[in-house]
């Protein structure tokens, strides 16, 4: 129905007979908005928009200096080294992508003359291929000129098992060739629905000079003194670097783009807190930026009043979810805990499952820890609209949960807590150490506890709950306990990559020491089957409905209960004007930044 | 302490044992008596309180959140609502008896090693100062963490999930605070030793051990009950840290110190939350410090009051 | 003398050889992952994760990263950081003297107010003074570093608004300007750590005084005629100084190791927050050059205090 709709308007919008802003509006109606709205239509042989520029200022330069708080300070400048998004958006002052992501999800050119699109030919139908073409006369910051063959460079340098870089999973399986001196064409394998990874965005996508790292491919790669002097062709040129403390820039005079940069020099300032990072730029204004400003809402209002600055919000998918455990933690079969031979003694029963969902208190979590920074949501998949069900919904109701409990047969025991078969109900509640998402737990164990469920809460240093280290029982994807909360962060506007991690041929065991990405260790054959074919689908309204499917066989089975749908939150100074996306690094569209005067 | 519990005032002042004449001399010292009363009124009100004020800890009511105190939370609400006066009678049992404990541990540890190395004259002096200078070097943060690894489990398996946490906590904080005690108690005994008093018990036969019981011990206590009183407050605190690498209690524990971090970023907007934790620790360090300048004073074999 | 200075030093070596295999062993052995960030990266396939640590050795046998950390340090390589993928030697040079300005004025500060505060308090005991000393002194050290900072950020530079609270290495002036900068930056810091260390160092000085001050010698010397400050000055410093030069030997190789907690609060690029950092992101290299050195300080100040116990009384001999 929707499929048939919306193809004829993608029609009308091919014709003219519709507008691109008209055809974005009715997709939001069919909740179907924002970044990939306008991939639809590139897909449908509609040429994508180039993501609106607000920018004001008529001169390059002009606008002093730029001081920017990250409260983790960036430790290296090689992008395709970067172990964090500190080190991308570092990385992104000096180096520049092809395009990239506008808080709206819509592509914006950054080193590509054109957005590839079915209707000018760049990108092949049957997704197999896309071409980019180069802008001309773009200069590094050494004076050499930007070329194909820069491309070409980056792709066997990050694909080189050698180097050792963070991006190769993106250039591994790609083809990279240069058709002329500004022509690029990267062929994909299989058909690929989202093209726009390789080359794009401050994630994976920033662009190494060749003639600088020729020299450093491969296991030289920690040799390049380029290392940590960044040559790149963006709006800034490299000054300093020292790690985790200080990055500057100055002005790029022969920048590509008009009237830009505004800022006569950046300063990227590491160290502290988030909340003090908060202060220094919304109540002292020492700096004008703060990043990544996760901090209770109460505080953030009261810094606000009569404040030198203010939060900005962008949304993106990131969500804060509670995973539970399909298998059991506390059996051990063969050297394995949560090893796929068992089954959750209480999980194993739906009815405890939805019970638990229902003991969530998304609204307080909201009111008592994120709130604008959050909304509250039932799916587990939240962006890019288009993806996002409609389908579910939630509901806090501890009574309706304790009748459940009740009606499926598990009675409150003498000590209050329920049990049946002689099994408690007895939960050990595991996340990375956090102020807010230790008082998410508090607030959680308290519903279950009025609910005659008992909650143990444990928590672990993030670099030990995030680690890939075989050997500790304490990581995320062992999952040694009943229930665990994190987020996983949607770094592109498209969730193939993100939903991929929890088909049935991704479990977390001993036997791929802990590498699988499905620990809830949840086995759906449908699951896998609309993940699978949505990854080749080229039809997107096809493809999205798959993912759908997919998020509400998910909320069917319980296996995530989301908190909330976190939102970036950065501070600004009042007279900044920043352009943060939440699709993308902070950093991303910093050549748009002014100050209004 | 032994000299608080074991004599009492009324009773005869003609016969002067050594404990007799402790207590007499620590008495005089007003402020020290006032302390330890204090601290045996702190130590009551945590193990009574929750009996008679009977809010509970967890009780989470986020539109009554950081409210000032009033009749019905006396010292006010944290951010979620959750009663800090409830919080902190359950949270002092913890802390108390942590940084007594620890206290207890880190003074014992330090003194024995200090002691045996300032009177070895061979290789174990030697041995026990390179220990010494290991766990000074040893950096706690990564020991912590591989400690947590090796031993939760463990422990929680033995002595329950509380008990296991608390002998892991007392243990790892006072195991690693008796660096400074037995570098003091070291170089006081190089000294000591060597003085007139303790060469005439050697003369007179003194066997090592009396040389340092009798002799050297009292006279190098000074700086170990200093380091002590003030290992009090460090417990106290440190243990609000452990907490945040996952090695101390669940972090829905409301120690006095954990509390008085979680209020630290609402300093401008409730101030009473950090108060009254901090008042707190406060009132404890000093009660412990005073009664620690009560002992010195009482114990030292030169002084006459 | 000298003799047992160069035994000492002869010593040092095996010991500090086998501190550093203990601390190699305990970081090597401590759970965590240099590459944890990645881990939630869905661009970033696992095996990518794996294939750094195998690059970066993490998957070799320990003692074999040990002997190889050793000879490396031997042939004067610190290492190389796994994070900042740059030698450990660059990165820890960057912060030395950032370390050396705030937390060595720190110390300095606490010296500074303990010993006069401490001998004054322990002339006059009990006397309205030393009451006031010592009370100060509790609040000091019963208010950790991280409720002080908070603190001082509040009054000084957000009500009051006459200091900055983040400390930069950038400071944009020349000449006297400069040094202005550089002083009223480093204020707040100086004042939170110096005076939190002061707090327990005044007691011991304290302490330490009342200890000798009553000796018969000093009685004997009072008799003498000889004045008051000279028999304090003289007499019962000297051998009050032997806790005291304890103290400081055990906080001098602080100096290097940085104040984690106080450079965290105020932004400082210190060792200190160097350290936590690598530690929370597990860059053993780091780590390890990091706290091998400070080990090395730790023993050579322990070998400073022994040799200054001797100077301070002569009675004690060493062999």
């Amino acid at each position: 129905m929707l499929d048939k709709e919306m193809r004829s308007m993608i029609g009308d919008v091919k014709d003219g007979r519709m507008d691109r802003r008209a055809f974005i509006k009715r997709m939001a109606a069919v909740g179907l908005t924002a970044p990939l709205a306008n991939q639809i239509l590139a897909l449908g042989g509609v040429a994508m928009a180039e993501g609106a520029s607000t920018y004001k200022p008529t001169k390059r330069g002009g606008g002093g200096a730029l001081k920017l708080l990250w409260w983790q300070g960036p430790t290296l400048l090689n992008p395709h080294f970067a172990t964090g998004t500190k080190d991308q958006d570092g990385s992104r002052l000096f180096y520049e992508p092809l395009a990239c992501w506008d808080p709206d999800g819509n592509m914006k050119l950054v080193l590509a003359t054109e957005i590839p699109s079915i209707q000018n030919g760049l990108l092949a139908a049957d997704g197999k291929s896309v071409t980019w073409k180069l802008k001309p006369g773009v200069k590094w910051h050494d004076g050499k000129p930007f070329s194909a063959d820069d491309l070409v460079f980056t792709w066997q340098y990050a694909k080189d098992p050698a180097t050792a870089a963070i991006t190769i999973g993106v250039y591994r399986d790609i083809t990279v060739e240069k058709i002329d001196d500004l022509t690029v064409k990267i062929t994909f394998p299989k058909p690929t629905p989202f093209w726009a990874d390789a080359f794009v965005g401050a994630g994976a996508g920033q662009i190494l000079p060749k003639h600088l790292f020729a020299d450093y491919i491969g296991s030289k790669s920690r040799e390049a003194p380029t290392n940590l002097s960044p040559v790149g062709t963006g709006p800034y040129k490299f000054v300093e670097f020292k790690p985790g403390d200080l990055i500057r820039g100055v002005i790029n005079p022969d920048y590509h783009m008009q009237n830009r940069p505004y800022f006569d020099s950046v300063e990227m300032k590491g160290g502290g807190d988030a909340v003090s990072a908060a202060r220094a730029v919304i109540q002292t204004g020492e700096y004008d930026f703060g990043w990544n400003i996760q901090v209770e809402d109460d505080v953030l209002l009261r810094l606000e009043k009569g404040g030198k600055g203010k939060t900005v919000y962008a949304v993106g998918g990131d969500t804060e979810f509670i995973a539970l455990n399909f298998t059991d933690p506390n059996v051990e079969v063969d050297g394995e805990r949560s090893s796929m031979k068992t089954k959750h003694p209480l999980f194993s029963d739906p009815v405890v499952r939805k019970a638990l969902s229902l003991l969530v208190d998304r609204d307080s979590v909201k009111k008592a820890i994120y709130g604008r920074a959050g909304r509250t949501t039932a799916n587990f998949l939240n962006g890019p609209e288009k993806f996002v069900s409609k389908n579910t919904s939630w509901e806090f109701n501890i009574e309706k949960a304790a009748k459940m409990l009740d009606d499926a047969g598990w009675k409150p025991g003498a000590d209050g807590i329920r049990e049946k078969d002689g099994k408690k109900l007895k939960l050990l509640y595991q996340t990375a150490i956090n102020g807010p998402r230790q008082k998410t737990q508090a607030i959680v164990k308290q519903a279950c506890q009025k609910a005659g469920i008992d909650v143990e809460l444990k928590s672990v240093v993030a670099s030990v709950f995030f680690s890939s280290d075989v050997a500790n029982p304490d990581t995320y994807p062992k999952f040694y306990a009943d229930i665990e909360m994190f987020q996983i962060p949607l770094s592109q506007p498209d969730p193939s990559q993100h939903m991929r991690r929890y088909l049935s041929t991704a479990v977390a065991t001993k036997e791929n020491k802990w590498q699988g990405t499905n620990f809830p260790r949840w086995v759906n054959k449908d699951y896998d089957a609309a993940i699978n074919a949505a990854d080749t689908e080229m039809d997107p309204v096809k493809r999205a409905a798959l993912y759908i499917k997919a998020n509400d066989l998910m909320w069917e089975d319980t296996v995530f209960i989301p908190v909330m749908h976190r939102l970036k939150v950065e501070a600004a100074a009042n007279n900044l004007r920043p352009v943060i996306s939440g699709w993308a690094n902070e950093t991303d569209n910093l050549f748009d930044w002014y100050r209004e005067e | 302490m032994a000299g608080l519990t074991l004599a009492s005032p009324s009773a005869e002042r003609r016969v002067y044992s050594p404990w007799r004449e402790t207590w007499r001399r620590y008495s005089r010292h007003k402020l020290a008596v006032v302390s330890a009363f204090l601290l045996l009124v702190l130590i009551f009100a945590v193990l009574v309180g929750p009996f008679i004020w009977r809010v509970k800890i967890d009780d989470i009511d986020i539109v009554a959140g950081l409210q000032g105190p009033s009749l019905a939370h006396p010292f006010g609400t944290d951010d979620l609502g959750q009663d800090i006066l409830a919080r902190m009678i359950y949270g002092g049992r913890i802390s108390l008896a942590v940084g007594l404990a620890a206290m207890l541990v880190s003074v014992f540890v330090g003194t024995l090693i200090g002691a045996l190395a300032g009177m070895s004259r061979g290789a174990l002096g030697h041995a026990l100062m390179w220990l010494t200078d290991l766990f000074l070097s040893l950096p706690q943060l990564p020991l912590l963490l591989l400690l947590i690894y090796l031993f939760r489990d463990g422990l929680k398996a033995a002595f329950g999930p509380e008990g296991g946490i608390f002998i892991l906590i007392v243990l790892v904080i006072g195991g690693l605070r008796w660096m400074p005690v037995a570098r003091l108690v070291r170089a006081q005994f190089l000294s000591i030793r060597e003085k007139e008093f303790v060469e005439a018990a050697r003369a007179l036969g003194a066997s090592p051990v009396r040389q340092v019981v009798r002799h050297i011990l009292p006279n190098a206590l000074g700086p170990v009950i200093i380091a002590g009183t003030i290992d009090v407050a460090a417990a106290i605190i440190a243990e609000s840290t452990l907490s945040f690498l996952g090695l101390g209690f669940p972090p829905d524990t409301p120690t006095w110190g954990r509390l008085l971090y979680d209020a630290k970023d609402f300093l401008d907007i409730g101030p009473h939350w950090a108060l009254f934790p901090g008042g707190a620790i406060f009132i404890a360090v000093v009660a412990i410090n005073f009664i620690g300048d009560g002992l010195r004073d009482a114990l030292d074999a030169r002084r006459v009051i | 003398m000298s003799q047992y200075v160069l035994r000492r030093l002869l010593i040092a070596i095996p010991s500090l050889l086998g501190i550093s295999a203990v601390l190699f062993f305990v970081l090597a052995l401590a759970p965590g992952d240099p590459f944890s960030e990645l881990a939630t990266n869905p661009n970033v396939p696992p095996e990518v994760q794996a294939a750094l640590r195998a690059k970066f050795g993490l998957d070799d046998p320990i003692y074999l990263r040990y002997v190889h950390w050793l000879n490396a340090m031997l042939h004067g390589d610190w290492g190389f950081s796994f994070v900042s993928r740059m030698d450990v030697d660059k990165l820890i040079l960057q912060r030395l003297p950032t370390t050396l300005y705030v937390i060595g004025s720190a110390q300095i500060l606490a010296l500074l107010i303990a010993i006069p505060v401490g001998v004054y308090a322990a002339t006059k005991p009990y006397s309205l003074f030393d009451q006031v000393a010592n009370t100060l002194a509790f609040v000091g050290f019963s208010l950790p570093t991280f409720f002080t900072g908070i603190l001082f950020i509040l009054i000084f530079s957000v009500t009051l608004d006459w200091l900055p609270f983040v400390y930069t290495t950038d400071v944009k002036a020349t000449g006297i300007h400069w040094v202005f900068e550089m002083i009223r930056q480093a204020i707040m810091p100086v004042a939170v750590l110096g005076l939190f260390q002061a707090a327990s160092m005044t007691r011991f000085v304290r302490s330490a005084m009342l200890d000798v001050i009553r000796l018969d010698y000093i009685t004997t010397a009072r008799a003498k005629g000889l004045g008051q400050a000279k028999v304090i000055v003289k007499h019962v410093m000297r051998n009050a100084m032997i806790p005291v030069v304890t103290l400081i030997a055990l906080q001098i190789p602080a100096v290097f190791g940085g104040a984690i907690v106080t450079e965290q609060i105020f932004r400082i690029p210190g060792i200190g927050s160097l350290l936590i950092s690598s530690i929370l992101s597990n860059d053993t290299p780091v780590v390890m050059a990091v706290t091998f050195v400070f080990a090395c300080l730790v023993v050579l100040f322990n070998l400073i205090a022994d040799i200054l116990y001797g100077w301070l009384d002569p009675r004690i001999s060493f062999r």
